[in-house]
């Protein structure tokens, strides 16, 4: 028994003495952090996602790469992503970064609201940005170290409705959601709006997935809105697009031909072999991050401000390839982009702005 | 002492440690084979963990829900019950607790602060008497019912998220000061992580459940139901009234480790589209555990500095913070392939002998 005993003891002191040892050691490696910041780096945290996401995530990392190459920084060190798994991973990886002294951190997405905010307020010396939210502080008012970076997706979405209302031979068209948000309500009320526009008989079908990984409930609507007679439907909802998709596809392949209209980046190779894609509508985040970071390394990181990238700044549009969209709705998404650029047309955001555009349209 | 030293079955004790230990080596070779240093990989964990005071804060703040729900998982398996709905008890507990101190945020701190926890642990304990009844009185086995608990608890919490406590980026307002587990100072002492005042909350779990089970007579006819159903009838106990009553508590733990959720760490709740995995997590915790208070906390610090080192591990080793995944699933897989140890281990010390 006393041998057990001893074994223990030893075992403690041997604990003792590496937790000791250590803190001997952290300051060492509290100096070495500091000396590396000569150096530029931006760095990103993707949602739960993950980088390889075929949308939202994937396209930011896209941008920061091509900054990188452009600048002849490191990928991995340079610039650098950091994954989460579950929410509660963003604000350690957020913190990661901000510690490693990196000169711009990006959160992916408005979940990641709140994390930014008090990560902001710890770290005042910290650039961070944020994409689809605006970080505020207890009063409401933009936080100065945190660049807000949102997009018009309202003005996007109006341009694939105009092609949508230009396309369909039903007269019916369908919306699949991700989550009901003030953020895919922009996207909704946009292409409503961009339908009605060219075509105010067609009917617009609405639902929401609740969730932007769930394909099988995209598959789902698309089945219920197709057989309904609606033959192109427009999918604002991440992963749980792709199921839409897959549903179009299969229709297509037994002879019956319906349209999906991408979101985020050029779905057109999701659409591929049966060819579905009639276009989509491009978010340029990857844009947005990267003149983000360059304004950064410029010295002019734009903290406070919130950024909104428009049809004006090519941050949203219709997606460059244009195979399956007719000369006539080419030409309209033309016009309409005119008009929507100059003021003319002011494109819905709410429910209620919607409602105000139609009253407008009679 | 001693006695306490010569009642622990050495042999049971090292199956987890070598599971463990065979985890981690597992872990490594595929690191190598995919090309990281594993080396480089566990150094930047254990320094991350034991170094830098933000991820000791983080590690202890991922161990509090992760126990409490390792306890309830623990303590049902105790009366011989599967508790796979630990994941919604802790759903309804994290939002019982939030709605709670929303609600009645006017109340002072005193009063307000103990009555979210209490509210937490409250919602938990009855979406663990539900499946609890089910079995006591209709003998539905309470891994399906608790499996159906949970999807039910993932869109009941978002559907009264989403219609009576919403605000803009897909959660609850934030819950008042003062029912807020967090604190500056705890916060100060880690670099700013978010470490609160949740573990004392845990630390009394740990030792609740300790003192129920092995110090009552109530405990000691829940163990006994877990040993044997039938004999424990024979000797007078009520066994559906012990069912019940143990699900119930197991809700309470994984309620409890919701409000930590709640109060502490978010000190709000999102609506969630799919589940935290902190009650199926729990599972694991328990098990490597060997269903043991101590157990449980020992194993929940692996997990958590494992979660938490991963983070670190993927910003300074590059490797992808998938592959801890992979390892805490080794380590359960050779945690349940148990017997094949012992066995090994029987043929090993025997050849010694030779």
């Amino acid at each position: 028994m006393l041998k057990k005993r001893i074994a223990v003891l030893v075992a403690f002191v041997v604990v003792l003495a590496s937790v000791l040892a250590g803190c001997g050691n952290s300051s060492k490696s509290g100096n070495s952090s500091t000396t590396t910041k000569s150096t530029f780096k931006a760095g990103m945290v993707t949602d739960t996602g993950g980088v390889d996401d075929k949308s939202f995530n994937q396209s930011s990392w896209e941008g920061l790469k091509t900054y990188a190459k452009d600048n002849n920084l490191k990928v991995g060190t340079g610039v650098k992503y950091l994954q989460s798994t579950q929410a509660s991973d963003y604000s350690p990886n957020l913190n990661t970064l901000v510690h490693q002294n990196f000169n711009v951190v990006y959160g992916i997405g408005f979940l990641m609201q709140s994390d930014i905010q008090k990560i902001a307020q710890q770290n005042p010396k910290a650039h961070l940005g944020i994409v689809d939210a605006v970080a505020v502080d207890k009063n409401n008012k933009p936080l100065k170290n945190v660049a807000n970076i949102t997009f018009k997706e309202e003005q996007g979405s109006f341009l694939v409705g105009v092609v949508a209302g230009l396309t369909t031979k039903t007269n019916k068209i369908g919306f699949v959601g991700g989550i009901n948000s003030a953020l895919i309500k922009k996207f909704e009320n946009g292409f409503k709006a961009g339908v009605k526009a060219v075509n105010p008989k067609a009917d617009v079908y609405v639902q929401y997935a609740g969730a932007f990984n769930a394909p099988d409930k995209g598959r789902a609507i698309a089945q219920t809105f197709y057989t309904k007679g609606a033959d192109i439907i427009y999918a604002a909802a991440g992963d749980t697009g792709n199921g839409v998709f897959t549903e179009a596809k299969n229709r297509t392949k037994d002879g019956k031909k319906v349209w999906v209209i991408g979101v985020d980046r050029d779905q057109h190779d999701q659409g591929l072999p049966e060819n579905v894609t009639l276009t989509s509508m491009v978010k340029r985040v990857d844009k947005a991050i990267y003149d983000v970071t360059k304004m950064t390394k410029e010295g002019k990181f734009p903290g406070g401000k919130v950024l909104q990238f428009g049809l004006d700044q090519n941050g949203v549009g219709i997606a460059p390839t244009t195979e399956n969209v007719s000369k006539k709705a080419l030409d309209a998404v033309n016009t309409y982009k005119k008009k929507i650029v100059d003021g003319s047309i002011k494109v819905p955001t709410t429910d209620k702005e919607y409602k105000a555009y139609l009253a407008n349209l009679k | 002492m001693i006695k306490l030293v010569k009642k622990i079955n050495w042999m049971t004790l090292l199956v987890p440690v070598i599971s463990v230990i065979l985890g981690l080596l597992c872990g490594a070779v595929i690191m190598l084979v995919i090309g990281y240093n594993p080396i480089l990989a566990y150094q930047s964990i254990v320094e991350s963990i034991f170094l830098q005071p933000y991820y000791t804060g983080e590690t202890i703040r991922a161990m509090i829900p992760l126990v409490l729900a390792g306890l309830a998982v623990a303590f049902a398996f105790r009366t011989g019950l599967f508790n796979i709905g630990v994941e919604g008890q802790l759903m309804a507990g994290w939002l019982a607790s939030v709605a709670c101190a929303i609600v009645f945020g006017h109340l002072p701190r005193v009063i307000l602060l103990p009555l979210s926890v209490l509210a937490g642990g409250a919602a938990g304990a009855l979406w663990g008497y539900i499946p609890g009844l089910l079995k006591a009185k209709f003998k539905v086995h309470e891994v399906i019912s608790t499996i159906m608990m949970n999807y039910i608890a993932l869109y009941t919490t978002a559907y009264i998220i989403k219609n009576f406590l919403y605000t803009e980026g897909e959660r609850t307002p934030t819950i008042p000061a003062a029912a807020s587990l967090a604190s500056p100072f705890l916060a100060n002492l880690t670099q700013g992580s978010r470490l609160h005042w949740g573990f004392i909350v845990a630390i009394i779990a740990v030792v609740a459940m300790w003192f129920i089970l092995w110090k009552t007579t109530k405990g000691y006819e829940l163990r006994a139901v877990g040993f044997s159903p039938d004999a424990s009838q024979y000797a007078g106990m009520n066994v559906s009234r012990n069912i019940i009553l143990s699900l119930t508590i197991s809700g309470i733990f994984a309620g409890l480790g919701g409000a930590m959720e709640g109060l502490g760490t978010y000190q709000y709740m999102t609506i969630n589209s799919t589940f935290t995995g902190i009650g199926f997590n729990g599972i694991a915790v328990a098990l490597l555990g060997l269903n043991t208070p101590i157990g449980v906390v020992l194993s929940g610090a692996l997990f958590a500095g494992l979660q938490t080192g991963g983070l670190t591990m993927q910003s300074n080793a590059g490797v992808p913070v998938e592959l801890i995944q992979i390892i805490i699933a080794l380590i359960i897989f050779f945690v349940g392939s148990g017997y094949v140890i012992k066995w090994a281990m029987g043929r090993l010390t025997r050849k010694g002998h030779k």
